[in-house]
This record gives structure tokens, C-alpha cells and sequence, in this order.
């Protein structure tokens, strides 16, 4: 048992590590530039007492070391600094978009993880028929779809064509929970559909590979019935890489929300990102960023730690 | 010759692959030829219907859409390959040097990238874009040196193969140097793997610009490019115009081909005869 917490602390320890070099190249990002940020985003023309005085609003007057430090201090603080285009706390900008964000990501979740795990079971349990087949032709062509191709299409059959939903997705906190939902079902829609090709592909071939070992074979021999194997003997079995696979895609749900958050105008914090990148709102885009970077990389560590957990074999390594 | 007997032994996918690729390849070149029109041009009214003058009709500020999906065919293929191009050249040099040269070097850069890695390049690439204002050449680095974090983890593993092979252990006994190490004992035998590598970073490069360009930070209007045309056009599908499905098809066309042919290349690489 005591390698199995050594192994959890080592994992976690370069979770932190990885999260403490990205904030130094969050920072150092901005430091690097030839001039300076305040003559970068003034330019040229800008006189030198202004580009003075917006130095000092950028604190850049003070050493880089002493900067770094008051800025993560800061932000563990929950004081993300002011906004530079509408001068307001970065933190009121980000705080319901975050919220909406994740909304929309655990929404996409609820409904892209059961659908992917019963396709990828059913599609191993028919395996080489048609449906197979059908299944890994329609995931393949979504992998290779941009997720805006997705969402334009969808748009364009559910809110254009049969006016259904709406293609804009406004969301308030005026509305009601029903409300919300109907109004972020097709980015929900688009995100499941480009989130479940992968996840099915993996729990298709997580069941597979399992198909083959021994112990199948010798309940097949003993009479089960096919389906009772599957879901009985090999599911639990294909359950470390398929929990696996889902935490590593909520991941990637959390970050491929910024596209799908574009296209539908949706208010979350990757189209501010977007719009922050296009204005150069500096500390804007370092919170931003600090925040997806943190959420990628604990959904990242969360689906290592599950994994040491649900596998017995990496619990007593030799 | 031996390019042909394996194109006649090719599987149907791997041939739509190929002809999809050229296709778009051909369409990139003849740009000029084709369209009487030029990239910028208002040749008319705004969102004219499809008819003989403008075969695909025209866009929000009149300019004809086939020809801006031409050129955009050129500009966003060329600098996807060129960031390829650019990616691999990083990436495998400093995969082969880790390999080859193994101790700190290949712990030190293998832990930093392990970190880059961690991190979602797209959050990654929008942050930098903030710093560097959005222009071709920032675009071009910003995602070369991105992707080679993946080019690297793919070279380092193959080198590690080749490095431990006599050949290698003969020349470095002959007392050559490591670039010449590198270029004429290890970049030989690493090719096969990383010719089929080169194919899917190529299609993962192509929708990271077009993603980019989607979101107004990547290739910058007036010039034509199919993720900036999906976000022009994109606005008016709610008014019944289907103009934003060309060019994100033709971004879906080219992927697909790209990954057919990768397919066959992985299919005769691992050496399965069916």
C-alpha cells in the first residue's frame, strides 16, 4: 500500500509542478516581448509619459521575480487585477462566465458519456457487423470534422431548416433551469457529438482487448450468455481505461468549449478569452488562462490517480 | 515505379484519399487560372445566388466565393505545410539530439515538454497570440513550436530503437561527431515512422490554424483563408445563407483525404497483408 500513496504523491507532485511552470510561462510570456508590453500595446506613436504611466499601471516598474510572485498571490487570493479595456476586476468578468462554462461542459458530459459507453459496448458486443461498421465510419468522420463544421450543419438542419432550437444561445440569470438548457442545446449537441466518436472508440476497444483474455474465455465455455459476459465479466475489468478515457475528454470538453462558445455566442470564458486575445487584454487572458490550465491539468491528474485506483496490477508494482 | 506498383496495390480508401489531395492541391496551384476573378475583389452585389457568373455566388462584401475558396486553398494550405515543415524540423532535431546524447539532456528537455504537453495547446497558443499581436509569421512559430512538443516524443522513441543498434555503436567507435550520427545513422532509419506522422500532424496543424483563423486570431482578412471565410459567412446562417458550410467542408474534405492516406501508410507500416 505504501508505493501506492508514494505513486499517487509522485503524480500529484508533478501535477503541481507542471502548474507551477505554466504560470511561469504565463508570466514570463508577456516579459519577453522585445520592448515592452505597455510600448506593444500603445504603439509606436504613444507618448513616453503615457507609456510611463501605464507601466506603472502594469506594476512594470518593479523587478520581474517580485512581480511573479505579488501576481499568483494575488490570484490565489482571488484578486485577478483589473481589466485593461473596461477597467473593471478582472475577477467579475470571469466569475459567472466560469460558472457558464462549466454549465455547458457538465450539461455535454451528462449526455456524451452514458451514450458513448453504451455505443462502445454495444458496438464490441456486435463486433464486424454492419452497425459496427456504420458506428466506426460516423466517429472517424466526426474526429476529422472541425467542431464549427458540427455546429454550422447543426444549426443549419435544427434551428434554420426545422425551427427548433435557437442557433444563438443566450443565456441570463433571469432564466429559468429548463430555460437554459433549451437555449444551450445545440452547442451541448455539437460538443457530445465530437466528444463520443473518441470516448466510443476507446470503450470499443478497452472491451475488445479484455475479449481476449482467459478468463472470457471460460465463461463463455461455461455457457454465459454473450451479453451477460460483456456487461458482468468485461466491462469492470475495461473500466480503468474507459474512466480513463471520459476524465481525459472532460478535459478536452472544458477547453473545446471556446470554439463551440464562439459560434453560438454562447457567454462563457472562452469566448472572453477570444475577445480578450483580440483586444490585448493582458491580465485578462493570464487569469483565463491560469483558470483552464488549472482545470485541464486536475482533470488530467484526476484521470491518473482513478486509474492507480482502479487497477489492481499498478497497486502492488514489483 | 515502385511508386506506381504500390498505387495499384492501393486499397479504394487510400485512392479517394490520394485524389481528394490532389485535387486540393491542384485547386491551390491553378487558383489564378481558374477564377477569372482575384482574391480581394468586389465583383458585385452582396449574397448573389449561385448562378454561372459566380458558381458558389457571392459573400458579405461581394466578393466571389469560389475564388476566395481557391485562394484560400492556397494560403491555409501553404502555411499549414510550412508550419509543419517547421514543426518537424524543431522536433526531430531535438528528439534525435535527447536520444542520442541521453543523460541530463534527454531528462531535462524530456520533463519540460512533458510539462508543455500538459497544458491544451489551443489555450496555450491563444495566450502567446495576445503577446505577439496575430500575424502570419507569430501564427507560423506559435504552432511549429507547439506541435513539435509532439514531433519530439515520436523521434526521441524511434531514435532511442535505432540508437542502441551496432551501426550506431560502430560509428560512435569510429569517433563521428553527433550531427553526423544523427543525420546519417539515426534520420534513415527514423523516416518510415515519421513520414506517416507527418500526415496527421499535418491535418492536426490545418484545423488548429483554421480553428485559429475561426476565431479571427490566425491568418488576418483581406486574404482569403477557409476558418476566417467560415467566421465571415458564419453570421448569415440564421437568415437561411449556407454560405459558411464551403469552406468548413472543404476543411472536412481535405482532413478526411489527409487521414485516409495515413491510414494506408500506418496499414503497410506495421506490415499487415489483408
Amino acid at each position: 500500500m505504501e508505493s501506492l500513496t508514494r505513486m499517487m504523491a509522485k503524480r500529484i507532485g508533478f501535477g503541481l509542478l507542471t502548474l507551477v511552470v505554466i504560470s511561469l510561462l504565463i508570466f514570463l510570456g508577456v516579459e519577453l516581448l522585445p520592448g515592452d508590453v505597455a510600448e506593444a500595446i500603445l504603439g509606436q506613436s504613444a507618448l513616453p509619459e503615457t507609456v510611463e504611466a501605464f507601466r506603472r499601471e502594469l506594476k512594470l516598474n518593479l523587478p520581474p521575480h517580485i512581480r511573479y510572485f505579488t501576481w499568483l498571490g494575488d490570484f490565489f487570493q482571488g484578486d485577478f487585477g483589473t481589466s485593461l479595456a473596461n477597467k473593471r476586476p478582472v475577477i467579475n468578468l470571469i466569475g459567472w462566465r466560469l460558472a457558464n462554462t462549466l454549465f455547458l461542459a457538465i450539461s455535454a458530459a451528462i449526455m456524451a458519456v452514458p451514450i458513448a459507453i453504451l455505443l462502445g459496448i454495444l458496438a464490441a458486443l456486435y463486433r464486424n457487423s454492419l452497425f459496427d461498421r456504420f458506428i466506426s465510419m460516423a466517429t472517424l468522420s466526426t474526429i476529422s470534422f472541425p467542431e464549427f463544421f458540427v455546429a454550422y450543419i447543426l444549426i443549419a438542419l435544427l434551428s434554420v431548416q426545422l425551427i427548433i432550437f435557437p442557433s444563438i444561445s443566450n443565456i441570463n440569470e433571469q432564466m429559468s433551469f429548463w430555460q437554459k438548457i433549451h437555449a444551450i442545446i445545440l452547442p451541448c449537441l455539437t460538443l457530445t457529438l465530437v466528444v463520443v466518436a473518441h470516448m466510443m472508440r476507446q470503450t470499443r476497444a478497452a472491451i475488445i482487448n479484455i475479449m481476449a483474455s482467459p478468463f472470457i474465455e471460460m465463461a463463455r465455455l461455461k455457457g454465459i450468455k454473450r451479453a451477460r459476459i460483456i456487461v458482468l465479466h468485461a466491462f469492470p475489468n475495461a473500466l480503468s481505461p474507459v474512466i480513463n478515457v471520459i476524465a481525459i475528454n472532460l478535459a478536452y470538453l472544458v477547453v473545446g468549449v471556446v470554439i463551440v462558445e464562439v459560434v453560438f455566442v454562447y457567454p462563457g470564458l472562452g469566448q472572453l478569452l477570444v475577445d480578450s486575445v483580440a483586444k490585448r487584454d493582458i491580465p485578462v487572458v493570464q487569469a483565463s488562462g491560469l483558470i483552464f490550465a488549472f482545470i485541464y491539468i486536475s482533470l488530467n491528474l484526476l484521470a491518473d490517480v482513478l486509474s492507480i485506483l482502479t487497477n489492481p496490477r499498478l497497486r502492488n508494482p514489483k | 515505379m515502385a511508386f506506381l506498383k504500390l498505387l495499384r496495390q492501393s486499397p479504394l480508401s487510400a485512392r479517394i484519399g490520394l485524389a481528394i489531395i490532389f485535387i486540393n492541391i491542384a485547386a491551390a496551384i491553378f487558383a489564378p487560372i481558374i477564377t477569372p476573378y482575384t482574391e480581394t475583389e468586389i465583383v458585385g452585389d452582396v449574397w448573389i445566388p449561385i448562378s454561372s457568373d459566380h458558381l458558389l455566388g457571392t459573400d458579405h462584401l461581394g466578393r466571389d466565393l469560389l475564388t476566395r475558396l481557391l485562394y484560400g486553398a492556397r494560403n491555409t494550405i501553404a502555411i499549414a505545410f510550412v508550419t509543419t515543415m517547421l514543426s518537424f524540423f524543431v522536433g526531430s532535431i531535438c528528439g534525435f539530439f535527447a536520444a542520442t546524447l541521453g543523460g541530463w539532456t534527454d531528462m531535462a528537455l524530456s520533463r519540460f515538454i512533458d510539462i508543455l504537453m500538459a497544458f491544451p495547446t489551443l489555450i496555450f497558443a491563444l495566450m502567446v497570440l495576445s503577446v505577439t499581436g496575430a500575424s502570419i509569421p507569430a501564427l507560423i512559430v506559435v504552432i511549429a513550436l507547439l506541435d513539435s512538443t509532439r514531433v519530439y516524443r515520436l523521434s526521441r522513441a524511434v531514435a532511442m530503437d535505432i540508437e542502441v543498434m551496432e551501426f550506431v555503436e560502430a560509428a560512435r567507435l569510429r569517433g563521428e561527431k553527433i550531427w553526423w550520427l544523427m543525420r546519417h545513422e539515426i534520420l534513415p532509419n527514423a523516416m518510415p515512422p515519421l513520414v506517416a506522422e507527418f500526415g496527421l500532424r499535418f491535418c492536426f496543424v490545418f484545423l488548429f490554424i483554421a480553428a485559429l483563423s475561426f476565431l479571427g486570431l490566425g491568418i488576418q482578412p483581406p486574404l482569403a483563408d477557409w476558418g476566417g471565410m467560415v467566421r465571415e459567412n458564419g453570421g448569415a446562417i440564421t437568415f437561411g445563407i449556407f454560405t459558411a458550410l464551403y469552406p468548413a467542408g472543404a476543411i472536412a474534405f481535405l482532413t478526411v483525404g489527409v487521414n485516409l492516406i495515413v491510414d494506408w501508410f500506418l496499414h503497410i507500416a506495421s506490415g499487415l497483408k489483408d
